[in-house]
């Protein structure tokens, strides 16, 4: 097949993402020719300040090196503009009468820096903070001279300023507004901010407005302002503002309203002409950030490997900013009005303040100074429009949870030093990570994880680990939220699409969910094959296929893998009850098969470790007790404390009740692990209050507490509702797993799906609707009858391939 | 001078799954993707987990372990993961699979 030809105008940011991400999916799609103004390759702009800074190498910060271009087959042309784009004959004209076809043209050409229109301009010594030559003029320019200005006080102008300052200038920065960056924070924490500046040696002019730059021999010496004041300047950096670089596309008639006007799926007006950056205008937004970029470059690559899914719906941003040392972010609308209210904390003497602003019940803005650890918190919750009723009370004092376990109690990524260790689990310290975001040029918590391991066991860092992100790369980054996310490379399609298509399209199998949805992988992965199988099982209870092949190895097996290859077997013992007669033949099988340890589980079983493969079925059929699903995404146990039947303190019968649980709701697949429990009475010796569903005997009945959590982060369950019989506990608590089977997605645990759709969405459907929770039970009971024990299917079983190795005399 | 071993039928692995072939010296794992079967010394270079129980994708296996990704064709993992497994010929005739080790 001959190849399209695909012309790329602009070798920044944007375009280069649309081409790295088209090659993934569509490697042998075009034959591609890059244009690119500077003499460079792609560079990451965003890290520019900490270069002027001196934290930072340009080499450091290259993103795509010339070798990468040559390995793609990528036609490159560096220093070279566009003149002229023919759209007739589809050709772009360059500089030296060069002339190149295409069959798609995409332009990424970027913005321009705003130049303030007065006398001087042209002067020596006035420049923007654009590229890296700007860069690097002002790090030539602070060896020789003193005395810079920089007109704007918005994000880029105080990088600038602080950047020069660290190089030795004397800095003073001018602005218009009354507070610096005015439009990212309100005035109190623009004060504060000027405040820890000024302790940091720049001097501010506020409501200034520059009238004529003063020159002496071609070379800029002065600012004047419109009061008649006058200062020294032996370099001035307008940081003003940007403008989308439509110049190109105008002059080629394509439509352009401030920047080049695209469509969800970042079109030009011109079907054939596609646009991506800080150059378009979409639904009337231009964007300045690189998160906003980066996903419109994954939709625009998706379409022009004709795969013609996904759309750009606009992005929210969220700001940071890149000063060593100084902790600020702002999201949203924080300016509040006569509808809005606002919580506000401030801590003069801390250096701390806080303001979010609410309006109907949901987080509309925010700007947090000097403690920021929160900020990607709320900004999710802005983002996923969350009803933060519940949570209003606590809001101000933030989440908390940040490396409850394994970190020390850390909370503050920045406080933490470089040979710290982040992620518990694999052993990484704050330095790797930073260093692996520079140098390898990652952006998102995927690339993270990625490349260091840092919270990709887990999960528990998973906050340091953001706020490192953030800090390292400023505006930059901008968190996913789950439900927004496709669930791996595979696909585009989010969770909730896949689970809505199974259901609605009633898909029975993996190939046929692939082949519905467009997968792009022949087989999937390791990601995306174990959700598929259980939302097909969980949707279409016997008749969806299961597919063992598509399951995590315990499950496959039915025990659990340890670190060494060998198993670990749990038998069932319902209510964690037990008899002289099961522990005889727990302790034969022990013996027999020489089981290396013998232990008590946290959730009152008895867990044998150490078992090889080979053994497993032999062990199965001489213990002759069902399986415990230990291994599982499914029910694990029901903890009991000893209830009415010996406890002088009991006012329920709480093993009565674990048993009759667990008994009906064995073998039960679940988005994740469930644990269970039921205490008798409210001194919960069965620690019921940090169970998925935990159960609390009462005097008067049962106490149902759902979605809480003691592994990483310790979280306390809530209630759901009161009933009086065991019966109704039964029904209530069945429903509401029924509910978590049907709706949660895969590997989210109870409290993580209830801390999404709310506690009182869960109490509509299960508490107060009878009908409907009649229904789920029903829907449960029907999942789960004829269910067969595992271990047992596989002792009948007379070939065991999974079990059994092949043996070779060599 | 290469020694082939019959060591099971094509049937009798899985499609996207794996058998393991115990020899005198080590263990092998044999992964079936499609009608192609790949020979990997059944351990991986992070931290020795058995490979042979992973999940089968795309010509790779990841580690039931740490989840490490490792390719079928030629040992090595998947960039950014590091180390390389040792791995094997193998043979399909008539149905039945060899090795030669």
């Amino acid at each position: 097949m001959q190849k399209l030809k695909l012309v790329v105008v602009g070798n920044g940011m944007a375009g280069m993402k649309v081409v790295e991400e088209l090659l993934k999916i569509g490697p042998d799609l075009y034959e591609i020719t890059v244009f690119g103004a500077e003499p460079y390759p792609n560079y990451n702009r965003i890290m520019l300040s900490p270069v002027l800074a001196g934290e930072q190498k340009f080499e450091d910060i290259i993103l795509n090196s010339l070798g990468w271009y040559e390995e793609n087959g990528i036609r490159l042309h560096l220093g070279k503009k566009v003149l002229r784009i023919d759209r007739q004959r589809r050709i772009v004209e360059a500089e030296e009468g060069m002339e190149v076809e295409y069959d798609r043209l995409l332009l990424a050409t970027g913005s321009s820096p705003f130049i303030l229109p007065v006398p001087g301009r042209d002067l020596d010594g006035v420049i923007a903070y654009r590229d890296i030559q700007d860069t690097e003029k002002m790090i030539e320019t602070a060896e020789k001279h003193r005395h810079a200005v920089v007109i704007g006080g918005g994000l880029l102008g105080l990088e600038a300023a602080n950047g020069l300052r660290l190089r030795g200038m004397d800095v003073t920065v001018v602005h218009l507004a009354s507070w610096l960056m005015e439009r990212q924070l309100d005035r109190h924490a623009g004060k504060m901010l000027q405040c820890e500046l000024e302790k940091r040696g720049l001097k501010f002019l506020l409501e200034k407005k520059t009238e004529a730059l003063l020159g002496n021999e071609g070379r800029v010496c002065g600012v004047r302002f419109s009061d008649g004041g006058e200062i020294p300047a032996d370099l001035v950096v307008m940081a003003v503002g940007i403008k989308p670089n439509t110049q190109l596309a105008e002059s080629a008639g394509i439509h352009c309203n401030r920047g080049i006007v695209v469509d969800d799926t970042m079109q030009t007006f011109d079907p054939k002409i596609y646009a991506v950056g800080e150059c378009v205008s979409h639904r009337g937004t231009s964007y300045g950030l690189v998160a906003p970029l980066f996903d419109m470059a994954k939709v625009c690559a998706n379409h022009l490997a004709m795969m013609g899914i996904g759309r750009y719906a606009g992005s929210f941003t969220a700001t940071k900013l890149k000063v060593t040392g100084i902790d600020l972010f702002s999201a949203g609308k924080f300016e509040g009005d006569e509808h809005s209210e606002e919580i506000v904390l401030n801590d003069v003497a801390g250096g701390v303040y806080k303001k979010i602003t609410i309006r109907d019940g949901k987080i509309v803005g925010t700007v947090l100074y000097g403690d920021t650890v929160d900020g990607q918190w709320y900004f999710r919750m802005l983002k996923e429009g969350q009803d933060i009723g519940e949570i209003r009370g606590n809001l101000m004092f933030g989440q908390s949870h940040l490396g409850n376990a394994g970190h020390e109690g850390r909370v503050q990524a920045s406080s933490m030093t470089d040979d710290m260790e982040v992620c518990g689990c694999n052993g990484v310290c704050k330095g790797t990570i930073t260093k692996a975001i520079k140098e390898k040029g990652l952006f998102t918590l995927e690339e993270v994880r990625k490349h260091t391991k840092a919270s990709s066991s887990c999960g528990s860092c998973t906050g340091l680990v953001e706020q490192i992100l953030a800090s390292e790369l400023g505006g930059g980054y901008s968190p996913k939220t789950s439900a927004e996310k496709p669930l791996c490379a595979c696909t585009e399609h989010t969770h909730a699409d896949l689970r809505k298509a199974i259901r609605e399209e009633k898909l029975l199998s993996i190939p046929e969910v692939m082949a519905f949805m467009n997968w792009k992988t022949q087989n999937g992965c390791s990601t995306c094959r174990p959700a598929l199988n259980y939302y097909l099982i969980s949707t279409w209870p016997h008749e969806a296929m299961d597919d063992p092949q598509s399951r995590f190895v315990n499950e496959r097996v039915h025990a659990n893998i340890q670190k060494d290859g060998t198993f670990s077997v749990v038998p069932r013992m319902y209510g964690g009850i037990t008899n002289p007669e099961q522990l005889r033949r727990i302790a034969d099988v022990a013996d027999k098969y020489r089981v290396p340890m013998v232990k008590v589980t946290g959730g009152q079983r008895i867990d044998l470790l150490g078992v090889r493969r080979e053994d497993l079925p032999a062990i199965w059929s001489d213990l002759d007790m069902p399986s415990g699903y230990a291994y599982g995404k499914s029910i694990r146990t029901v903890k009991t404390c000893v209830g009415t039947e010996f406890c002088r303190f009991g006012t329920q019968d709480s093993t009565g009740l674990g048993i009759m649980l667990e008994q009906a709701f064995d073998r039960m697949w679940a988005p994740h692990k469930v644990k269970m429990a039921v205490s008798g009475c409210p001194r919960n010796c069965a620690e019921s209050t940090i169970k998925d569903v935990g159960i609390i005997g009462v005097e008067s009945g049962w106490e149902i507490y759902v979605a809480g959590n003691g592994g990483i982060k310790a979280e306390v369950s809530q209630f759901l509702a009161k009933v009086k019989t065991k019966e109704e506990a039964m029904e209530y608590s069945g429903a509401f797993l029924q509910l978590y089977r049907e709706e949660a997605y895969y590997l989210e645990r109870t409290v993580h799906w209830i801390g999404r759709v709310g506690l009182d969405y869960a109490r509509s459907r299960v508490a107060e609707d009878e009908e409907n929770r009649r229904a789920l039970y029903q829907r449960l009971l029907y999942a789960l009858s004829g269910e067969r024990d595992p271990w047992k299917s596989v002792v009948e079983r007379e070939r065991k391939p999974l079990f059994e190795s092949l043996m070779v005399e060599a | 001078m290469e020694n082939w071993i019959k060591v099971c039928e094509l049937e009798d692995i899985p499609q996207l799954g794996a058998r393991v072939v115990k020899g005198k010296s080590c263990e092998i794992a044999l992964f079936r993707e499609g009608d192609r079967i790949y020979a990997l010394h059944d351990k991986c270079p992070h931290k020795g987990g058995p490979l042979s129980q992973g999940i089968v994708s795309k010509g790779r296996v990841t580690c039931p372990l740490h989840g490490m990704n490792i390719g079928l064709e030629d040992g090595r993992a998947i960039s950014p993961d590091e180390g390389c497994t040792e791995t094997f010929s193998v043979r399909i005739e008539e149905g039945a699979v060899y090795i030669s080790l």
